[in-house]
């Protein structure tokens, strides 16, 4: 089944102070999909995810060269409105960070700052975030309660029903069941698949187990360059490079 | 020797050094209340915090402090009008929106800025500020309330600023992350989330920055005027229980009730301290938040 391309970088390159951290990614993430972004630690797929949706302005005497288009939308136009490009590209962080504030308002703080004023709009979608999140039923009776007395998994579903009150189009993970137990980890890979229905994913894993679980596209990063892509069952059964198969049969990383 | 038995040396050692400063504390307090107690043979309670004529020399003497605790709350009051604002703000400022080279370079200011004695502050407005409030608002005299609340402020604001400017710093980035994020703007982060999470801290700031102003004795005692009247304007001046205690204790006799009746302002203007203190920690307390989120 084909799929249009949602969001691609072409010839990527980043930068910290003076040294580079990625060089000339080309890559594209099809509508729907599950990419997954696997690699060592350091090799750059954290960086790479955080420069889909600009995060990385946040950290001084950074700049990146070379063009990510979200559909039409050049992201680094000079032009364009980051609030904007955030809306429509969520993301979900490796620790769970609720906002010390009640269930309900970490779930509204998104369209509070976006401007939603509609009370009854804001408890719907709430709700329908929640349910989206698969922890509706566990937090119903509970909503005004503080978000820091959840569980670490609930914490974590609870920033993806976050992430998902703003109706954004792509979603950015960043190892988002790292710190968890592996029920929790479950929880949040059952989510992950049944969100791809509605959403483009990107998600950068340690874990390749979960990347051939959930993913439909896995790319390989070593040391700042995209090493192979393919459709994970291929990458992970057939790969083309020696590299890559030292990688996932566990030979270095 | 044993090593249980240097533990329990060392145990008992700081044990007696706590005791010692908590029962010197307490003796003070209690020579305190011996010494202001007696007020109340000449003058009832009522007389004495609500009464308006303080006039401690003449014949009969009239002990009401009225008039001081108003001077002393006002004094406090302004000068966090000024203080709280500026001090936070430049704390959010120095937290938030500076660049690093330049809060690298006014953060050391600000802290020094804290060690600057109150005589200096004291002798700075009563010889540039009285004159210039006196010419620009053409009114008799420059020392005052007015004055007074200013400088106090500006005593205050370093201890604000900079205790504030800590408790926002430590907000954990993965927050500000999540709010930038969501689509939130830098102001609407700073609004809704950081300053929130940093309440608490920000409120023991101001608790510190106005004990700081509350029992200032030296800045009050030069520019605040000295007149024993409840204010009937911002240029009136005032005479806050600090700077009376101070001004009066050379030359009230030794056990005579105007002795007697500044060890009983004392006393008031401690109540006024720990009420106030009471207060500001059930604030800190109401408003805490727990920062990052954790497993």
């Amino acid at each position: 089944m084909e799929s249009s391309t949602k969001m691609h970088t072409k010839g990527l390159d980043f930068y910290y102070n003076d040294a580079q951290a990625l060089y000339d990614i080309s890559l594209e993430f099809p509508q729907n999909r599950v990419t997954a972004l696997i690699g060592p630690s350091g090799c750059g797929k954290s960086t790479f995810l955080r420069c889909l949706n600009r995060m990385n302005d946040l950290i001084p005497k950074t700049r990146a060269k070379g063009e990510i288009m979200l559909e039409n939308m050049d992201v680094f136009d000079p032009a364009l409105d980051v609030v904007s490009l955030r809306r429509r590209v969520g993301m979900v962080f490796q620790k769970p960070n609720p906002f010390p504030k009640t269930i309900f308002e970490n779930i509204a703080y998104g369209m509070r700052v976006n401007g939603v004023r509609d009370k009854a709009l804001i408890a719907e979608r709430v709700e329908t975030s929640l349910r989206q999140a698969a922890i509706w039923e566990e937090v119903k009776d509970r909503l005004n309660e503080s978000a820091l007395g959840l569980s670490g998994g609930q914490q974590q579903r609870l920033c993806i029903a976050r992430a998902l009150a703003v109706e954004p189009e792509v979603l950015l993970m960043d190892e988002p069941a790292s710190a968890l137990d592996p029920i929790a980890t479950q929880k949040i890979e059952e989510l992950i698949i049944s969100l791809s229905k509605a959403l483009t994913i990107i998600i950068v894993t340690h874990n390749m187990q979960q990347a051939a679980r959930v993913s439909d596209i896995t790319a390989f990063f070593y040391m700042g360059k995209l090493i192979e892509v393919n459709n994970t069952d291929t990458l992970f059964t057939k790969p083309e490079l020696k590299q890559t198969e030292d990688y996932i049969t566990g030979r270095f990383g | 020797m044993k090593q249980q038995t240097i533990e329990t040396l060392v145990r008992w050692a700081f044990m007696a050094v706590a005791l010692f400063s908590i029962t010197a504390l307490c003796l003070i307090m209690l020579f305190l209340v011996f010494e202001g107690v007696p007020i109340l043979k000449h003058v009832s309670l009522k007389e004495f915090v609500f009464g308006l004529y303080w006039y401690p020399t003449s014949d009969p003497a009239d002990f009401g402090i009225f008039p001081l605790v108003v001077g002393s709350f006002l004094v406090t009051l302004l000068s966090g009008v000024v203080s709280i604002p500026l001090g936070v703000m430049t704390a959010l400022y120095l937290a938030e929106i500076a660049s690093g080279r330049t809060a690298e370079i006014v953060k050391p200011m600000v802290e020094l800025m804290a060690s600057m004695p109150s005589v200096v502050i004291g002798f700075f407005g009563m010889v540039v500020v009285a004159p210039f409030i006196q010419k620009t608002f053409d009114i008799p005299v420059g020392l005052n309330l007015f004055n007074a609340s200013l400088m106090l402020a500006f005593m205050s604001i370093p201890t604000i600023c900079s205790i504030s400017e800590d408790a926002i710093f430590s907000v954990p980035q993965a927050l500000k992350e999540a709010s930038f994020a969501l689509g939130a703007t830098h102001l609407e982060t700073i609004v809704r989330v950081i300053v929130p999470a940093s309440i608490s801290g920000i409120c023991t700031a101001v608790i510190l920055g106005m004990s700081r102003a509350i029992g200032e004795t030296m800045v009050v005692l030069m520019v605040a005027g000295g007149a024993a009247m409840i204010p009937g304007s911002l240029f009136d001046p005032v005479r806050p229980m600090p700077a009376s205690i101070a001004a009066e204790m050379a030359e009230a006799p030794f056990g005579s009730e105007h002795y007697h009746a500044l060890f009983a302002t004392g006393l008031v203007l401690f109540a006024f301290t720990f009420v106030f203190n009471l207060v500001a920690d059930y604030i800190s307390h109401r408003f805490r938040q727990t920062g990052e989120a954790s497993l």
